[in-house]
């Protein structure tokens, strides 16, 4: 075993985690785990427990079993904010910015840094300090948008420039996109790419939420697809075609895909067999370090 | 690549922005300063036209007879920064004034005890009416249509409908009386003005008004308490609007049951005149007072020229439309 799991612990890691909203079971026992700086996506239909477990990941919801551990510690996330000073930020599939406010206050939106004025109880918002980390920040994502323009003013790839910069202000460590190329043009998933390697280059992961396929084998080193609550397989980019992660994700299972010549190895159809979650991150694993999303 | 709406506003956006053609910038100044411009036009007009205008004598009677209607504007224009409006400020305006005469000449010294006791009245209406939109989710239109409707009636049942008049010295003062040369209601005003001013463009909390008029949803999901922003825009809206019936009462030395009826109309005219949008979002208070002082310089104007009153109104109405028109083609 050439592949064996890294010794260091997976940046992030969500355990056996179960969500049930009334008489539906959003979350059947999902685990995944994103290590320091990688790139992860996690695939699936509308309705696949994507987005309930991202809420999770982010302290929107509290699991009803199971657990989180960041770096090897497990941890709780009670409130979206615990989520965020942990290094965890999201980016919104709208990005969730303010149209009728500048750049710099949308970054800083909810958490304006302040300075005292007459003493400590008259405090207003620094906004020097506000342009200046916007110009940092966006200068390393190389999208250098003028901090005091009015966002409604912006392109699609800006504006999610802006939402994932805001991400960046506050040193994020993961940084989770839901649908990131919902809102852009399909010319920007170019610059997606570019942007997340950007973020990789940093040493910051990223999830990746998304049903679209192309999205995911572009940026993708890793991936999961989600089924009914449950995560139905785990792959890295390159080990198994868009055509079968296509039949995964409708059917939650490869064993009755039907290889129409894609020269997938016998061993691999077996790889989206639900009944073992070992067996599929042991073939996983086995599978090519040469698998690469970029 | 393929040429795509995107990629054409990302090479024209920011570029035309910085630098902008001649048509943008006269369009950008026409915006930022239209109003004000109208404003000194308004001004020349009647300076000449009327030999008693520039006097400071008028100067000083046009803003005080503004600085009430002013009053209730500042907490409106925080209101309408949010997308909300607030159709109850005329009643608070009643009902607080009214509370205020009813107290002052029993009070004796304790002239700040009826002014405090009638502020509370406005925190009360505003909390009420913030209740409705914020847990009621009831739309602000309604919410502040039933609010209004209910502070009138309190005002009236609390007199049976009788007017109440002869306020003791010193609650007088505070319509009538003169710092220096200034009267004590533009003061009042100006101090309020600058402190909102200060909130509105300085503070956190200005910041999240402007966020929550701009996209509430946005709003909530970096972790700004949206529905705190709006229970504090109505309890300041309540006690600037209570301000304005404290100072009207004081002015008139008495309080009538109907006082304020429709001011609300003439204070969203003059936040509106002031650059503010009905959408949220947009809006200043240096706009709004600008915008008070537009129209209290018109009806004034429109005294001194002997024009009937049957036009004033109409006058009114009209710079409405030219400043929603302004507005509207300033955000295009």
């Amino acid at each position: 075993m050439t592949d064996a799991p890294p010794a260091t612990p997976p940046l992030v890691a969500l355990h056996d985690i179960h969500k049930t909203f009334g008489a539906v079971s959003a979350l059947r026992g999902v685990s995944i785990d994103v290590q320091p700086g990688e790139t992860f996506a996690l695939l699936g239909d509308n309705a696949a427990g994507k987005s309930t477990l991202m809420k999770v990941l982010t302290g929107v919801y509290q699991p009803d079993r199971g657990f989180i551990e960041l770096d090897g510690q497990r941890t709780e996330f009670p409130t979206p904010s615990a989520s965020r000073d942990q290094g965890v930020e999201m980016v919104y599939q709208d990005f969730a910015l303010a149209d009728n406010l500048d750049v710099r206050s949308n970054i800083f939106l909810g958490r304006e840094p302040q300075k005292n004025i007459l003493g400590p109880l008259l405090k207003i918002i620094d906004r020097k300090k506000m342009e200046a980390e916007t110009k940092r920040v966006l200068e390393r994502l190389d999208i250098p948008i003028n901090p005091r323009l009015k966002v409604k003013r912006l392109s699609g790839g800006q504006r999610q420039a802006v939402a994932i910069g805001r991400a960046l202000a506050f040193d994020a460590r993961l940084i989770i996109m839901d649908e990131p190329t919902a809102n852009l043009s399909v010319a920007k998933v170019d610059k997606l790419i570019e942007v997340t390697q950007r973020l990789k280059d940093l040493g910051i992961a990223v999830i990746i939420i998304t049903h679209r396929l192309d999205e995911a084998f572009a940026v993708a080193d890793r991936f999961a697809v989600m089924r009914q609550g449950q995560v139905v397989g785990r792959f890295r980019v390159g080990d198994v075609s868009e055509a079968q992660v296509a039949h995964l994700i409708s059917h939650g299972t490869l064993d009755d895909y039907v290889d129409n010549g894609s020269g997938i190895p016998e061993e691999r159809r077996k790889i989206g067999s639900t009944s073992s979650m070992d067996v599929v991150d042991a073939v996983a694993a086995r599978g090519s370090k040469g698998g690469n999303g970029s | 690549m393929s040429l795509t709406m995107d990629n054409i506003k990302t090479k024209l956006g920011p570029a035309d922005l910085k630098d902008g053609t001649a048509a943008t910038k006269i369009k950008r100044f026409i915006g930022d300063y239209g109003i004000i411009v109208l404003f000194v036009v308004i001004l020349l007009v009647l300076a000449a036209a009327a030999p008693n205008f520039l006097t400071l004598n008028n100067i000083v009677n046009v803003v005080r007879q503004s600085s009430i209607i002013g009053l209730i504007a500042l907490g409106m224009t925080f209101i309408m920064i949010t997308a909300g409006i607030d159709l109850s400020v005329g009643s608070i305006v009643g009902l607080a004034g009214m509370t205020f005469a009813l107290l002052a000449p029993a009070s004796g010294g304790a002239f700040w005890l009826p002014l405090i006791v009638g502020l509370g009245v406005g925190l009360l209406v505003g909390f009420l009416s913030a209740a409705l939109v914020v847990w009621g989710a009831i739309l602000p239109f309604l919410a502040t249509l039933a609010t209004m409707a209910i502070a009138r009636t309190a005002v009236l049942v609390m007199t049976n409908g009788q007017v109440v008049s002869g306020l003791s010295g010193p609650a007088e003062w505070l319509g009538s009386g003169f710092i220096g040369p200034v009267p004590v209601p533009v003061i009042i005003f100006l101090i309020a003005a600058i402190i909102c001013e200060f909130v509105l463009s300085r503070t956190k909390f200005g910041s999240h008004v402007y966020a929550v008029g701009g996209n509430e949803e946005s709003a909530k999901k970096v972790g700004i308490s949206t529905g705190r922003v709006l229970f504090a825009v109505y309890l300041i809206g309540g006690v600037t609007a209570a301000l304005g019936g404290l100072v009207l009462t004081a002015r008139l030395d008495g309080a009538a049951p109907v006082a304020g009826t429709g001011y609300e109309l003439q204070v969203i005219a003059a936040v509106v005149i002031g650059g503010t949008s009905l959408f949220g979002g947009v809006g200043t208070i240096r706009g709004t007072v600008i915008g008070v002082l537009l129209l209290g310089v018109v009806m004034n104007g429109m005294n001194l020229l002997g024009v009937s009153s049957y036009y004033q109104q109409g006058v009114q109405g009209i710079i409405l439309v030219l400043a929603v028109l302004l507005n509207r083609w300033k955000s295009d």
